[in-house]
């Protein structure tokens, strides 16, 4: 062997090299430069908007109403003038009015969403839909540390829910492997991620707390035992301090996805391995955060609504989808090499900012304020009620096993400290309630944190 | 040192009878049990023949169950007896967070007592002319 300095690698091997520690899927469109990205998204935006305005007969009659056709789209900033959607739109034209394809024609495949609150909402996927929302999903396993090599566990529930399908697409882009588990039968679950060297779980953040607590009460220790190095967890918030506890419990990197069944499904945004903000797959779709009160966009870095405008979807392609969901851009660039931009993780919803005494207030916040005290656990539940005129909220908490609840006034103490934490932060009273363990339901799928009884 | 099992209870129908259930069903005989309650829930101290069984049994079956060590001091069943004892924990600056009557008959009273510094507690009980018991003393009783 000669002991003289190596002469550089050639640069292909170099970008090899960086791409697998970066975890690119499809390299070229996650670093291409902005204004070649731009480039495309103004074409494709054009291509989707010729395609609504000619196939769907909801957006021709809007289009007609502002006085637009698709040739008034000469730039990313026309974008702006055109027309919002909204779920209730999606409701009314349930079930296919606004399909771009006929059912009977490409559609491959048809999800909903659960509809609890009206119709459901219906989207439908030709194969090429489906082909891009497997390519999104394998950037997240490739940003999760995963690969073709890799075995993919999915506990997301597999049917009309986009989490399943959504994961499994994207393991089948990807060439992983697919253990299609679909939610519950947690004890079988944590059998086979164990004995079958499960590499990556794909789940809601709350089921992987309650695959981890499962596990640790089998005896078993996930973080030294088990292979599982990765999670994709998404579908519903996850605080800083649960992601934490999840990493630790179960010894795996948690990556943060973000999507929606009427926008694609999971994938549509998802965190890197720097775990600071998730890349938007801005190829496939455009992001925009509005002041949902004026419906004038924020300026940059100011949270807001996300509104979503797809570019490549041929069934159900959407013009600036309201999300009802509260994000912003995070500016500047990511150390990872991506250009897609980063929207912050969701912080709550629109629709779910809870009204109590006149105080506006998201469950997130409440539960960023649980998860800084370790004594509870990561489940609570919050009961609104009301007493006369006024609302009454109580947070339900657990402690954790080895909190000391032999003297009454530490337990006490504890209920006083959250109480006053939270007063500090919402501006709101909270009676809270120390509950004995599990008397909080576990959830499958995505967890009930809010009963409202008013 | 005796170990008493201290359980977390909500103040729910019929979850004293469960928990005392539970003890029976598998075979632990209580000796003694006191409730501290409060609107919402109650804290159940037990003293049992066989404190850790109890404490495994009792989280087995879904109660938030552990071991507290505790004291058991036999006292003379006289007016002013437990008064000294409390005076000399007092004097030695060791803080008694609570304590109840275990027994009471021929003469002596068992007290238990949950102090704030458990090293010292054989000193000052012994010093103060009484007697610290031993857990066979108290899981036999």
């Amino acid at each position: 062997m000669s002991c003289a300095a190596p002469s550089a690698a050639p640069t292909s091997e170099l970008l090899a090299a960086d791409q697998k520690k970066q975890n690119y899927y499809q390299s070229e469109l996650e670093t291409m430069a902005r204004d070649e990205l731009e480039a495309l998204q103004l074409k494709r935006l054009k291509a989707t908007v010729a395609n609504c305005y000619e196939n769907i007969p909801f957006y021709r009659k809007a289009f007609d109403g502002l006085g637009l056709t698709p040739n008034d789209v000469n730039s990313l900033d026309d974008l702006r003038s055109l027309p919002f959607t909204t779920k209730q739109d999606m409701r009314d034209a349930y079930p296919f009015g606004l399909f771009a394809v006929d059912v009977h024609d490409r559609v491959q495949r048809l999800h909903a969403s659960s509809g609890t609150t009206g119709n459901a909402t219906v989207c439908g996927y030709t194969q090429n839909d489906l082909n891009n929302w497997g390519d999104c999903f394998a950037r997240c396993i490739a940003q999760a540390g995963g690969g073709p090599e890799s075995i993919l566990q999915i506990s997301y529930g597999y049917g009309l829910f986009t989490g399943g399908l959504g994961a499994h697409e994207g393991a089948i882009r990807m060439g992983s492997t697919i253990l299609p588990m679909s939610s519950g039968n947690t004890k079988r679950q944590i059998q086979m991620m164990s004995d079958f060297g499960v590499d990556i779980l794909a789940c809601t953040p709350s089921y992987a707390l309650l695959i981890a607590d499962t596990a640790l009460e089998m005896g078993l220790n996930p973080a030294t035992d088990f292979k599982v190095s990765g999670a994709i967890l998404g579908a519903e918030p996850c605080s800083e301090n649960m992601r934490k506890e999840i990493e630790n419990k179960l010894g795996v990197k948690v990556i943060d996805i973000y999507g929606l069944s009427e926008v694609m499904g999971p994938g549509v945004s998802c965190e890197c391995s720097y775990q600071d903000g998730l890349h938007v797959a801005e190829d496939h779709f455009i992001i925009e955060i509005i002041d949902p009160q004026t419906l004038e966009p924020v300026a940059e870095g100011e949270w807001g609504e996300l509104v979503f405008t797809t570019l490549t979807k041929e069934c159900s392609p959407l013009i600036r989808y309201r999300t009802r969901d509260i994000s912003r851009i995070i500016p500047g660039v990511c150390s990872c090499g991506r250009t897609l931009r980063r929207m912050d993780r969701i912080s709550g919803r629109t629709d779910d900012m809870l009204i109590i005494r006149g105080v506006n207030v998201f469950p997130s916040q409440i539960q960023q304020v649980i998860s800084s005290f370790d004594e509870v656990t990561s489940y609570y539940q919050i009961i609104l009620t009301r007493r006369g005129a006024l609302d009454h909220v109580t947070l339900q908490v657990e402690t954790v096993p080895d909190f000391d609840f032999d003297e009454i006034r530490k337990i006490e103490d504890l209920a006083h400290r959250i109480n006053s934490e939270l007063k500090s932060n919402l501006q709101v009273a909270v009676d809270v309630k120390i509950v004995e363990p599990k008397s909080i339901e576990r959830s499958e799928g995505k967890a009930k944190r809010v009963v409202d009884l008013r | 040192m005796i170990d008493q099992i201290t359980v977390f209870l909500e103040n729910d129908r019929g979850r004293l009878a469960a928990m005392c259930r539970a003890l029976g069903d598998a075979n632990i005989s209580m000796r003694a049990l006191t409730i501290a309650d409060t609107a919402d829930y109650g804290v159940a101290r037990i003293i049992a023949d066989e404190p850790t069984r109890a404490c495994e049994a009792l989280v087995d079956a879904g109660y938030r169950a552990k071991i507290t060590k505790v004291c058991a001091v036999s006292i003379p069943d006289r007016a002013g007896g437990l008064a000294e004892l409390f005076e000399a924990f007092d004097e030695a600056g060791v803080n008694v967070e609570y304590a109840y009557c275990f027994s009471a008959h021929a003469g002596e009273a068992v007290d238990i007592l949950r102090v704030d510094d458990n090293e010292r507690v054989f000193a000052i009980v012994d010093e103060a002319g009484f007697k610290l018991l031993a857990p066979e003393d108290v899981y036999n009783a």
